[in-house]
Protein backbone atom coordinates (compact mmCIF):
# COMPACT_ATOMS: atom_id res chain seq x y z
CA UNK A 1 0.00 0.00 0.00
CA UNK A 2 1.27 3.49 -1.38
CA UNK A 3 1.83 4.93 2.12
CA UNK A 4 2.95 8.50 2.59
CA UNK A 5 3.01 9.52 6.89
CA UNK A 6 4.04 7.57 10.06
CA UNK A 7 2.06 5.67 11.62
CA UNK A 8 0.88 7.01 14.99
CA UNK A 9 3.61 5.48 17.14
CA UNK A 10 5.95 6.10 14.93
CA UNK A 11 6.02 10.53 14.61
CA UNK A 12 8.94 11.76 15.87
CA UNK A 13 9.26 14.09 18.94
CA UNK A 14 12.08 16.40 19.70
CA UNK A 15 14.49 14.87 21.69
CA UNK A 16 17.37 15.38 23.93
CA UNK A 17 20.24 18.16 23.10
CA UNK A 18 23.99 17.14 24.45
CA UNK A 19 26.07 19.66 26.34
CA UNK A 20 28.82 21.24 23.85
CA UNK A 21 32.29 20.03 23.99
CA UNK A 22 34.26 22.15 26.70
CA UNK A 23 37.08 24.24 24.53
CA UNK A 24 36.50 23.27 21.31
CA UNK A 25 36.72 25.47 18.52
CA UNK A 26 35.55 23.15 15.42
CA UNK A 27 31.85 22.20 16.63
CA UNK A 28 29.52 19.98 14.68
CA UNK A 29 26.23 19.12 15.47
CA UNK A 30 24.66 16.02 14.66
CA UNK A 31 21.25 14.88 14.93
CA UNK A 32 20.57 11.43 15.80
CA UNK A 33 17.06 9.11 15.81
CA UNK A 34 16.63 7.52 18.90
CA UNK A 35 13.98 5.01 19.67
CA UNK A 36 14.13 3.09 23.02
CA UNK A 37 12.05 -0.30 23.31
CA UNK A 38 12.07 -0.30 27.25
CA UNK A 39 9.96 3.24 27.40
CA UNK A 40 6.56 3.93 26.59
CA UNK A 41 8.05 7.25 24.51
CA UNK A 42 7.64 7.44 20.48
CA UNK A 43 11.03 8.22 18.84
CA UNK A 44 13.01 11.40 18.78
CA UNK A 45 16.08 13.19 17.46
CA UNK A 46 18.76 13.71 19.79
CA UNK A 47 20.84 16.41 19.40
CA UNK A 48 24.67 15.76 19.97
CA UNK A 49 27.80 18.17 19.34
CA UNK A 50 30.95 16.82 18.66
CA UNK A 51 34.72 18.25 18.65
CA UNK A 52 35.78 17.67 14.94
CA UNK A 53 39.60 18.66 15.53
CA UNK A 54 39.43 15.30 18.00
CA UNK A 55 37.04 12.61 16.01
CA UNK A 56 37.72 10.30 13.19
CA UNK A 57 37.24 11.42 9.07
CA UNK A 58 34.47 9.24 8.95
CA UNK A 59 30.20 8.73 10.54
CA UNK A 60 31.11 6.04 12.00
CA UNK A 61 33.93 7.44 13.73
CA UNK A 62 32.02 10.30 15.25
CA UNK A 63 29.16 7.58 15.99
CA UNK A 64 31.71 5.98 18.09
CA UNK A 65 32.86 8.83 19.73
CA UNK A 66 29.43 9.84 20.84
CA UNK A 67 28.86 6.38 22.53
CA UNK A 68 32.35 6.53 24.25
CA UNK A 69 32.16 9.89 25.43
CA UNK A 70 28.56 11.55 25.49
CA UNK A 71 25.93 8.79 25.81
CA UNK A 72 26.83 5.12 26.06
CA UNK A 73 23.07 4.12 25.53
CA UNK A 74 23.26 5.57 21.72
CA UNK A 75 22.71 2.28 19.69
CA UNK A 76 23.93 1.10 16.88
CA UNK A 77 25.30 -2.01 14.34
CA UNK A 78 29.18 -2.06 13.33
CA UNK A 79 31.94 -4.47 12.77
CA UNK A 80 34.46 -4.58 10.47
CA UNK A 81 34.66 -0.66 9.88
CA UNK A 82 35.77 -1.35 6.34
CA UNK A 83 32.69 -1.61 4.42
CA UNK A 84 32.96 -5.63 4.30
CA UNK A 85 30.60 -6.44 6.91
CA UNK A 86 27.41 -4.43 6.10
CA UNK A 87 26.67 -4.30 9.66
CA UNK A 88 26.44 -0.01 9.91
CA UNK A 89 24.08 0.47 6.69
CA UNK A 90 21.60 3.70 7.74
CA UNK A 91 20.39 6.14 6.37
CA UNK A 92 23.10 9.22 6.32
CA UNK A 93 22.12 12.87 5.18
CA UNK A 94 19.10 11.76 3.56
CA UNK A 95 20.69 8.55 1.78
CA UNK A 96 21.06 4.96 2.60
CA UNK A 97 24.99 4.12 2.90
CA UNK A 98 27.45 2.85 5.09
CA UNK A 99 28.75 5.12 8.28
CA UNK A 100 32.01 3.34 8.35
CA UNK A 101 32.81 4.41 4.33
CA UNK A 102 30.86 7.48 4.39
CA UNK A 103 33.56 10.65 5.28
CA UNK A 104 32.15 13.22 7.25
CA UNK A 105 33.34 15.60 4.76
CA UNK A 106 30.82 14.56 1.97
CA UNK A 107 28.43 15.80 4.02
CA UNK A 108 26.82 19.83 3.82
CA UNK A 109 25.87 21.14 7.36
CA UNK A 110 24.99 19.18 10.32
CA UNK A 111 25.06 15.44 10.37
CA UNK A 112 21.52 13.54 10.03
CA UNK A 113 21.23 10.38 10.76
CA UNK A 114 18.35 7.69 10.91
CA UNK A 115 17.99 4.25 10.46
CA UNK A 116 17.04 2.25 7.23
CA UNK A 117 13.97 3.87 6.00
CA UNK A 118 10.33 2.47 6.19
CA UNK A 119 11.91 -0.72 8.36
CA UNK A 120 10.42 -1.51 12.04
CA UNK A 121 12.88 -0.38 14.22
CA UNK A 122 14.85 -2.63 17.04
CA UNK A 123 16.28 0.33 19.05
CA UNK A 124 17.51 3.69 17.75
CA UNK A 125 19.50 3.26 14.69
CA UNK A 126 19.22 -0.79 14.36
CA UNK A 127 16.35 -2.07 12.41
CA UNK A 128 15.46 -5.65 12.06
CA UNK A 129 15.68 -7.49 9.26
CA UNK A 130 14.27 -10.45 9.89
CA UNK A 131 11.83 -10.14 7.35
CA UNK A 132 15.09 -8.92 4.44
CA UNK A 133 17.06 -11.95 5.59
CA UNK A 134 14.42 -14.38 5.15
CA UNK A 135 13.43 -12.57 1.34
CA UNK A 136 16.91 -13.29 0.58
CA UNK A 137 16.83 -17.21 1.62
CA UNK A 138 13.58 -17.63 -0.16
CA UNK A 139 15.60 -16.97 -3.55
CA UNK A 140 17.95 -20.06 -3.01
CA UNK A 141 21.38 -18.20 -2.48
CA UNK A 142 23.36 -21.55 -3.04
CA UNK A 143 25.00 -23.47 -6.15
CA UNK A 144 22.02 -25.94 -7.18
CA UNK A 145 22.91 -28.54 -9.44
CA UNK A 146 21.60 -31.75 -11.29
CA UNK A 147 24.51 -33.81 -12.72
CA UNK A 148 27.14 -35.93 -10.34
CA UNK A 149 29.59 -33.63 -8.70
CA UNK A 150 32.63 -33.82 -9.99
CA UNK A 151 35.68 -35.36 -8.87
CA UNK A 152 37.11 -31.53 -7.69
CA UNK A 153 35.29 -28.36 -7.83
CA UNK A 154 32.79 -27.34 -10.57
CA UNK A 155 34.66 -25.38 -13.00
CA UNK A 156 33.69 -22.25 -14.81
CA UNK A 157 35.91 -20.65 -17.62
CA UNK A 158 37.15 -17.11 -16.78
CA UNK A 159 34.31 -15.47 -18.98
CA UNK A 160 31.53 -17.03 -17.25
CA UNK A 161 33.09 -16.22 -13.96
CA UNK A 162 33.63 -12.38 -15.10
CA UNK A 163 29.35 -12.40 -15.15
CA UNK A 164 29.72 -12.40 -11.55
CA UNK A 165 31.21 -9.45 -11.58
CA UNK A 166 29.15 -6.42 -9.89
CA UNK A 167 26.89 -9.20 -8.36
CA UNK A 168 28.97 -11.20 -5.92
CA UNK A 169 30.22 -8.09 -3.76
CA UNK A 170 26.93 -7.07 -2.07
CA UNK A 171 27.53 -7.53 1.37
CA UNK A 172 23.66 -7.77 1.95
CA UNK A 173 23.61 -4.32 4.20
CA UNK A 174 20.30 -3.63 2.85
CA UNK A 175 20.68 -0.35 2.04
CA UNK A 176 19.46 -0.53 -1.76
CA UNK A 177 15.75 -2.38 -0.67
CA UNK A 178 15.45 0.10 2.19
CA UNK A 179 16.01 3.02 -0.34
CA UNK A 180 12.94 1.61 -2.84
CA UNK A 181 9.81 3.71 -3.11
CA UNK A 182 8.07 0.28 -3.77
CA UNK A 183 10.17 -1.74 -1.60
CA UNK A 184 8.78 0.73 1.16
CA UNK A 185 5.25 0.10 0.07
CA UNK A 186 5.11 -3.60 -0.86
CA UNK A 187 8.16 -5.21 0.87
CA UNK A 188 5.78 -8.02 2.27
CA UNK A 189 5.19 -9.45 -1.29
CA UNK A 190 8.15 -7.60 -3.43
CA UNK A 191 11.38 -9.03 -2.92
CA UNK A 192 13.44 -6.07 -2.97
CA UNK A 193 16.80 -4.92 -5.10
CA UNK A 194 19.00 -6.80 -2.92
CA UNK A 195 17.17 -10.22 -2.97
CA UNK A 196 16.84 -10.35 -6.57
CA UNK A 197 20.44 -9.04 -7.47
CA UNK A 198 21.40 -12.62 -5.60
CA UNK A 199 18.70 -14.13 -7.46
CA UNK A 200 20.63 -12.94 -10.78
CA UNK A 201 23.77 -13.86 -9.05
CA UNK A 202 22.57 -17.91 -9.56
CA UNK A 203 20.49 -17.44 -12.25
CA UNK A 204 23.34 -16.47 -14.33
CA UNK A 205 26.14 -18.56 -12.70
CA UNK A 206 27.25 -21.06 -15.50
CA UNK A 207 27.41 -23.93 -12.89
CA UNK A 208 24.15 -23.36 -11.79
CA UNK A 209 21.79 -26.02 -13.09
CA UNK A 210 18.15 -24.61 -11.62
CA UNK A 211 17.81 -21.41 -13.86
CA UNK A 212 14.39 -22.99 -14.78
CA UNK A 213 13.11 -23.58 -11.35
CA UNK A 214 14.37 -20.08 -10.25
CA UNK A 215 12.75 -17.81 -13.21
CA UNK A 216 9.55 -19.87 -12.30
CA UNK A 217 9.93 -19.24 -8.61
CA UNK A 218 10.49 -15.05 -9.72
CA UNK A 219 7.60 -15.44 -12.43
CA UNK A 220 5.11 -13.83 -10.22
CA UNK A 221 3.44 -9.87 -10.31
CA UNK A 222 5.10 -8.73 -6.72
CA UNK A 223 7.94 -10.58 -6.09
CA UNK A 224 9.82 -9.14 -8.92
CA UNK A 225 7.44 -7.28 -11.19
CA UNK A 226 7.51 -4.53 -8.32
CA UNK A 227 10.32 -3.44 -9.46
CA UNK A 228 9.66 -0.09 -12.00
CA UNK A 229 13.50 1.11 -12.39
CA UNK A 230 13.56 3.57 -9.71
CA UNK A 231 17.14 3.34 -9.35
CA UNK A 232 16.87 4.33 -5.90
CA UNK A 233 19.25 1.41 -5.28
CA UNK A 234 21.90 1.75 -7.97
CA UNK A 235 22.21 4.94 -6.75
CA UNK A 236 22.81 4.53 -3.12
CA UNK A 237 24.40 1.44 -2.88
CA UNK A 238 27.51 1.73 -0.94
CA UNK A 239 29.57 -0.92 -2.50
CA UNK A 240 28.79 0.81 -6.42
CA UNK A 241 26.70 -2.34 -7.41
CA UNK A 242 23.57 -2.02 -9.59
CA UNK A 243 20.81 -4.31 -8.26
CA UNK A 244 18.75 -2.66 -10.78
CA UNK A 245 20.15 -3.67 -13.84
CA UNK A 246 20.68 -6.97 -12.61
CA UNK A 247 16.58 -6.61 -12.03
CA UNK A 248 16.07 -5.31 -15.64
CA UNK A 249 17.98 -8.65 -16.58
CA UNK A 250 16.01 -10.53 -15.04
CA UNK A 251 12.89 -9.65 -16.72
CA UNK A 252 14.59 -9.82 -20.04
CA UNK A 253 15.23 -13.59 -19.59
CA UNK A 254 11.34 -14.25 -18.77
CA UNK A 255 10.74 -13.05 -21.96
CA UNK A 256 13.12 -14.06 -23.80
CA UNK A 257 11.89 -17.88 -22.72
CA UNK A 258 8.57 -16.82 -23.10
CA UNK A 259 9.32 -16.51 -26.80
CA UNK B 1 17.74 -11.36 20.50
CA UNK B 2 15.77 -10.92 23.39
CA UNK B 3 12.15 -10.34 22.61
CA UNK B 4 11.72 -6.91 24.08
CA UNK B 5 8.64 -4.48 22.53
CA UNK B 6 8.78 -6.81 19.69
CA UNK B 7 4.71 -6.01 18.71
CA UNK B 8 5.08 -1.93 19.50
CA UNK B 9 8.37 -1.31 17.21
CA UNK B 10 7.83 2.18 15.31
CA UNK B 11 8.37 2.41 11.74
CA UNK B 12 11.36 3.98 10.83
CA UNK B 13 10.63 7.51 8.51
CA UNK B 14 11.27 6.84 5.03
CA UNK B 15 9.81 10.14 3.16
CA UNK B 16 10.58 11.25 0.11
CA UNK B 17 12.14 14.85 0.71
CA UNK B 18 12.03 14.58 4.20
CA UNK B 19 13.95 11.84 5.02
CA UNK B 20 15.59 10.37 1.35
CA UNK B 21 16.56 12.65 -0.75
CA UNK B 22 15.16 13.21 -4.02
CA UNK B 23 17.41 11.58 -6.77
CA UNK B 24 17.06 12.14 -10.39
CA UNK B 25 16.05 8.60 -11.28
CA UNK B 26 13.08 8.61 -8.64
CA UNK B 27 11.88 12.20 -9.39
CA UNK B 28 11.25 10.84 -13.23
CA UNK B 29 9.93 7.90 -12.26
CA UNK B 30 7.23 9.30 -9.87
CA UNK B 31 6.98 12.03 -12.90
CA UNK B 32 5.57 9.40 -14.86
CA UNK B 33 3.18 7.89 -12.20
CA UNK B 34 1.68 11.72 -11.82
CA UNK B 35 1.06 12.26 -15.31
CA UNK B 36 -0.11 8.83 -16.22
CA UNK B 37 -2.76 9.26 -13.71
CA UNK B 38 -3.46 13.37 -14.76
CA UNK B 39 -4.07 12.45 -18.24
CA UNK B 40 -7.01 10.57 -17.12
CA UNK B 41 -8.82 13.51 -15.85
CA UNK B 42 -7.42 15.09 -19.60
CA UNK B 43 -8.58 11.96 -21.16
CA UNK B 44 -12.15 12.50 -19.34
CA UNK B 45 -12.28 16.29 -20.57
CA UNK B 46 -11.81 15.84 -23.76
CA UNK B 47 -14.45 12.92 -24.14
CA UNK B 48 -16.45 15.58 -22.32
CA UNK B 49 -16.00 18.44 -25.10
CA UNK B 50 -17.12 15.44 -27.59
CA UNK B 51 -19.89 14.44 -25.82
CA UNK B 52 -21.07 17.89 -25.38
CA UNK B 53 -20.73 18.41 -29.39
CA UNK B 54 -22.95 15.44 -29.64
CA UNK B 55 -25.60 16.29 -27.33
CA UNK B 56 -26.29 20.03 -28.87
CA UNK B 57 -25.22 23.17 -29.53
CA UNK B 58 -25.95 25.01 -26.44
CA UNK B 59 -24.58 22.48 -24.11
CA UNK B 60 -21.37 22.17 -26.71
CA UNK B 61 -21.10 26.28 -26.41
CA UNK B 62 -20.74 26.04 -23.06
CA UNK B 63 -18.19 23.21 -22.56
CA UNK B 64 -16.15 24.87 -25.57
CA UNK B 65 -16.31 28.07 -24.08
CA UNK B 66 -14.44 26.22 -20.76
CA UNK B 67 -12.19 24.25 -22.40
CA UNK B 68 -11.25 27.26 -24.65
CA UNK B 69 -10.89 29.91 -22.26
CA UNK B 70 -7.58 30.86 -20.37
CA UNK B 71 -7.77 28.26 -17.37
CA UNK B 72 -9.15 25.37 -19.98
CA UNK B 73 -5.78 26.75 -21.99
CA UNK B 74 -3.74 25.95 -19.05
CA UNK B 75 -5.37 22.73 -18.20
CA UNK B 76 -4.82 21.60 -22.05
CA UNK B 77 -1.21 22.75 -22.30
CA UNK B 78 -0.39 21.36 -19.13
CA UNK B 79 -1.81 18.09 -20.39
CA UNK B 80 -0.30 18.35 -23.63
CA UNK B 81 3.34 18.26 -21.67
CA UNK B 82 1.95 15.45 -19.55
CA UNK B 83 1.31 13.32 -22.64
CA UNK B 84 4.80 13.80 -24.20
CA UNK B 85 6.38 13.17 -21.11
CA UNK B 86 4.50 9.86 -20.11
CA UNK B 87 5.76 8.88 -23.72
CA UNK B 88 9.16 9.47 -23.47
CA UNK B 89 8.67 7.58 -20.30
CA UNK B 90 7.33 4.92 -21.91
CA UNK B 91 10.09 4.64 -24.84
CA UNK B 92 12.74 4.93 -21.81
CA UNK B 93 10.90 1.77 -20.02
CA UNK B 94 11.85 -0.10 -23.85
CA UNK B 95 15.03 1.12 -23.60
CA UNK B 96 15.66 -0.33 -20.12
CA UNK B 97 13.61 -3.48 -21.01
CA UNK B 98 15.88 -4.38 -23.92
CA UNK B 99 18.65 -4.46 -21.32
CA UNK B 100 20.32 -0.98 -22.56
CA UNK B 101 20.92 2.22 -20.77
CA UNK B 102 20.37 0.49 -17.19
CA UNK B 103 23.91 2.56 -15.39
CA UNK B 104 23.15 5.36 -12.99
CA UNK B 105 24.33 7.99 -14.78
CA UNK B 106 22.67 7.37 -18.24
CA UNK B 107 19.20 6.68 -16.93
CA UNK B 108 19.74 10.45 -15.04
CA UNK B 109 20.59 11.48 -18.58
CA UNK B 110 17.11 9.76 -19.85
CA UNK B 111 15.64 11.48 -17.20
CA UNK B 112 17.00 15.03 -17.94
CA UNK B 113 16.31 14.40 -21.86
CA UNK B 114 12.35 13.14 -21.08
CA UNK B 115 11.65 16.66 -19.41
CA UNK B 116 13.86 18.73 -21.96
CA UNK B 117 12.23 16.70 -24.79
CA UNK B 118 8.83 16.85 -23.37
CA UNK B 119 9.13 20.98 -22.80
CA UNK B 120 10.29 21.43 -26.49
CA UNK B 121 7.93 18.76 -27.84
CA UNK B 122 5.03 20.69 -26.02
CA UNK B 123 6.22 24.24 -27.42
CA UNK B 124 6.49 22.81 -30.80
CA UNK B 125 2.45 21.56 -30.34
CA UNK B 126 1.31 24.50 -28.81
CA UNK B 127 3.01 26.37 -31.85
CA UNK B 128 1.72 23.63 -34.78
CA UNK B 129 -1.67 23.25 -33.14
Amino acid sequence: MVQFNLPKNSKIVTGKTWPKPEGATNVRKFQIYRWNPDDEKNPSVDTYFLDMDRCGPMVLDALIKIKNEIDPTLTFRRSCREGICGSCAMNIDGINTLACIYGLDEIKGDVRIFPLPHMPVVKDLIPDLTHFYAQHASIMPWLETKTNRPEKEWRQSIEDRKKLDGLYECVMCASCSTSCPSYWWNGDKYLGPAALLHAYRWIIDSRDEATGERLDMLEDPFKLYRCHTIMNCAKTCPKGLNPAAAIAHIKKMMLERAH
Amino acid sequence: MADVNRGNRPLSPFMLGKYYRPQMTSISSILVRITGNALIAAAFLSVWWLLAAATGPEYFDFVNWLITSWIGDIVMFLSVWALWYHFGGGLRHLVWDAGRCLDVATSEKLGWAMLIGATIMTIITALVV
